[in-house]
């Protein structure tokens, strides 16, 4: 795995999984030896399933209402993020359109990945994205997710962001203003309302394509598979 | 048809417009609050679609029976107040199913309600909720001192424990309420009201930003929904209750929505003009001032 | 100014020197006695405080060229010492002991450059980079524009101009 060049040194040698996550065999208070798998032992491995998307007027209506109450996760990933507060002060007020800030990603139906996301970054991101329950949609902020950005040539921050998650709605700009973002709230409302605003689904069905881009470049994986 | 079947539905129907008050007041406060920081505030009608969404949401994640019995239970808890508690005085159809001691079971209920919470919490696994639920149970347990006294000093000055007597003893205009006859447990009473409505300041165990909100911090979905009816139901059957220990009970509709609202309405004015407490300074509090005032309550009435 | 130079010249070996201006210098020491004269204007001369270290790569010549910036608050004068190491298994003493603050720039500095600090604590934990095998990124001989274009997937369709030609080409059109 580490590329080895006579004369530069190596950065380090180090297994991808933190020594506590790793398969071992540890002694049990009773004094057997038995083999334990942190990763496997303590998290769901099950696969995520696609929910099947309904259609007539009860869910018209029900889609209605997730378009009208929105609550984002308060998580800002990059500098994109300072654009959101203020959406909270009185002259672009966004709590008259539904949209709330909530802390957990639990109770959180909007992901906002606000600008660059870099490797590090990325896995956090990952790991709540894939604990928020369905349906969930992502707006991706700025230009840095759609080509790169100003740091498209950087050895550290991704260039296209639906390579690794699938973002419903794009928001262009370095930063956009926060009538921008009211603007993309609009847009995403009415693709709730139209019954497309599916990428989660569509997460789920090429889930080994996704997976397989997130771990060429996140190498330290000491997670599962699926965060549910 | 059989009478026990018809108090049932006249129960029930109490219970449903309870609960829409309970959800337009919770939007009409927050309203004022906005429009007194200069913004709009949230549509008027935004409580029920936040619940429409929570109760549709498509995938859940459950931690196991204790995680899903505790709304279950904070539910029970506040719908068990509102069944023993006698809304409308004077009318058969809407004294739901209050008899002679009532009053201690209601307090009981109060308690019942953030127990089973802290259980299911608990059982999330989260070390949020262990936190938020530690603090939350020792905030309350002081917070029940001074309303302990203060219904101890009612039952001994009005010589009995049901609610409907203590309604019916301050009936006759406006200076027979226990707001002028016994004004210290009064005092009391409201003081402990505001530890009771979780506003400012003592918000410490439901604030977003503190410790991201508590206890209820794995909940989602269909348990989160079952929290936020129970929460629209708790606060008007509270201020009901202190409506009818205090200030002389409802003979109709209509007083009802203007007492508690402005019931509710202290403990926001109170909470928009003070910032948070820390659970130990809030503790320190409740034991200090309202609880001597409760006990001098006691004394005088002996 | 003058007079601590004069000091400093008289105890070690500067090889050179650049005044920038009256309360800014910049002195190049051999390796070996670099810490030495680190430690002797913290505790003698009074530059107690001390700003950062950081490294460039002169791939040229074959080394990194560190720099070490300490102030004296009250004076307000700043000194740069300045070494150069070899570039094959960089290694340099470690002066943590002198300031804790320079546990972190040691670790980025071997995070980013593979300058090893023996002895500073934690210098060999991930620092911003996690799961990072390929050479350290901020030696000159590492392409980044490559790396990225090869591991994340760059948008086809994105232009990039030179700024300087694009805006000739916007403000005169005519030439």
């Amino acid at each position: 795995m580490e590329k080895e060049n006579k004369n530069i040194p190596l950065v380090k040698t180090k297994t991808f999984i933190n020594p506590e996550n790793e398969k071992r065999s540890v002694t049990a208070p009773d004094g057997s030896i038995i083999e334990i798998d942190p990763i496997k032992d303590y998290f769901c491995q099950d696969r995520p399933e696609e929910y099947k998307v309904r259609s007539g007027a009860v869910e018209k209506f029900l889609n209605w209402a997730r378009a009208e109450s929105l609550w984002v996760l308060g998580f800002g990933t990059g500098c994109g993020s300072i654009e959101i507060p203020p959406l909270v002060t009185p002259r672009f007020d966004m709590y008259r359109y539904g949209v709330q800030m909530r802390p957990t990603p639990r109770q959180s139906n909007v992901f906002i990945i606000s600008g660059y996301l870099s490797v590090k970054t990325l896995k956090r991101a990952i790991r709540s994205y894939e604990q928020m329950p369905s349906p969930k949609y992502i707006i991706a902020l700025g230009s840095c997710t759609i080509n790169g950005g100003m740091y498209w040539d950087s050895y550290n921050t991704i260039n296209r962001l639906d390579h690794y998650m699938p973002v419903d709605v794009y928001i262009a700009g370095c930063m956009p203003r926060p009538e921008a973002l009211l603007a993309g709230f609009a847009k995403l409302k009415e693709l709730i309302k139209a019954g497309k605003a599916e990428k989660a689904n569509e997460y789920v069905r090429n889930l080994d394509w996704y997976k397989a881009n997130q771990k060429k470049i996140i190498k330290d994986w000491n997670m599962p598979d699926y965060n549910w | 048809m059989d009478y026990s079947i018809t108090k049932f539905l006249w129960t029930l129907l109490g219970l449903f417009i309870v609960l829409n008050w309970g959800m337009l007041m919770s939007s009409t406060m927050r309203r004022i609050g906005a429009r007194v920081s200069g913004r709009f505030g949230i549509p008027w009608y935004q409580p029920w679609i936040d619940l429409t969404k929570l109760y549709s949401l498509k995938s859940q994640v459950s931690h196991g029976a204790m995680f899903f019995l505790g709304p279950v239970f904070r539910l029970m808890g506040g719908v068990g107040i509102f069944l023993f508690l006698p809304i409308i005085y004077g009318s058969d159809h809407w004294s739901n199913y209050s008899f002679s001691g009532d009053l201690i079971l209601i307090l009981y209920f109060q308690f019942f309600g953030m127990l089973g919470m802290a259980l299911g919490a608990g059982e999330g696994g989260h070390p949020h909720s262990a936190i938020g639920i530690s603090r939350g149970l020792s905030q309350f347990t002081t917070i029940e001192v001074p309303m302990t006294l203060a219904v101890i000093s009612l039952a001994i000055q009005y010589q009995t424990l049901s609610i409907s007597d203590i309604v019916a003893a301050q009936q006759g205009g406006f200076t027979t309420w226990t707001l002028w006859t016994n004004p210290l447990a009064t005092a009391a009473g409201m003081l402990s009201l505001l530890g009771a409505f979780g506003h400012s300041p003592f918000n410490l165990v439901k604030a977003p930003n503190e410790i991201p909100i508590g206890p209820p911090t794995e909940y989602h979905g269909v348990f989160l929904g079952v929290l936020r009816t129970n929460g629209a139901i708790l606060h008007v059957a509270e201020a009901a209750l202190f409506m009818n220990l205090f200030f002389g009970g409802a003979t109709n509709w209509v007083e009802l929505i203007v007492k508690t609202f402005l019931i509710y309405f202290w403990s926001v004015f109170v909470g928009t003009v003070f910032p948070r407490f820390r659970i130990e300074q809030s503790v320190r509090w409740f034991l200090k001032v309202p609880t001597i005032i409760g006990i001098i309550a006691i004394i005088i009435f002996l | 100014m003058q007079k601590i130079i004069q000091d400093i010249e008289s105890r070690y070996s500067v090889s050179e020197k650049e005044i920038r201006r009256n309360n800014l210098c910049f002195l190049t020491i051999p390796k070996n006695q670099a810490i030495s004269l680190v430690t002797y204007l913290r505790d003698y001369q009074g530059y107690s405080a001390f700003t950062l270290l950081t490294a460039v790569d002169w791939i040229e010549e074959g080394h990194f060229q560190l720099t070490y910036l300490l102030n004296n608050p009250t004076n307000y004068t700043e000194i740069g010492v300045r070494t150069m190491i070899e570039r094959d298994h960089a290694t340099m003493e470690s002066a943590h002991h002198l300031w804790e603050s320079m546990q972190t720039y040691q670790r980025e500095l071997k995070e980013m450059f593979g300058i090893d600090f023996p002895g500073s604590p934690r210098v060999d934990e991930d620092f911003i980079l996690e799961g990072w095998t390929d050479i350290p990124p901020y030696r000159r001989d590492f392409d980044t524009k490559k790396y990225a274009e090869e591991t994340y997937f760059p948008r086809p369709g994105r232009e990039t101009n030179d700024p300087a030609e694009y805006m000739k080409s916007k403000l005169f059109p005519n030439d």
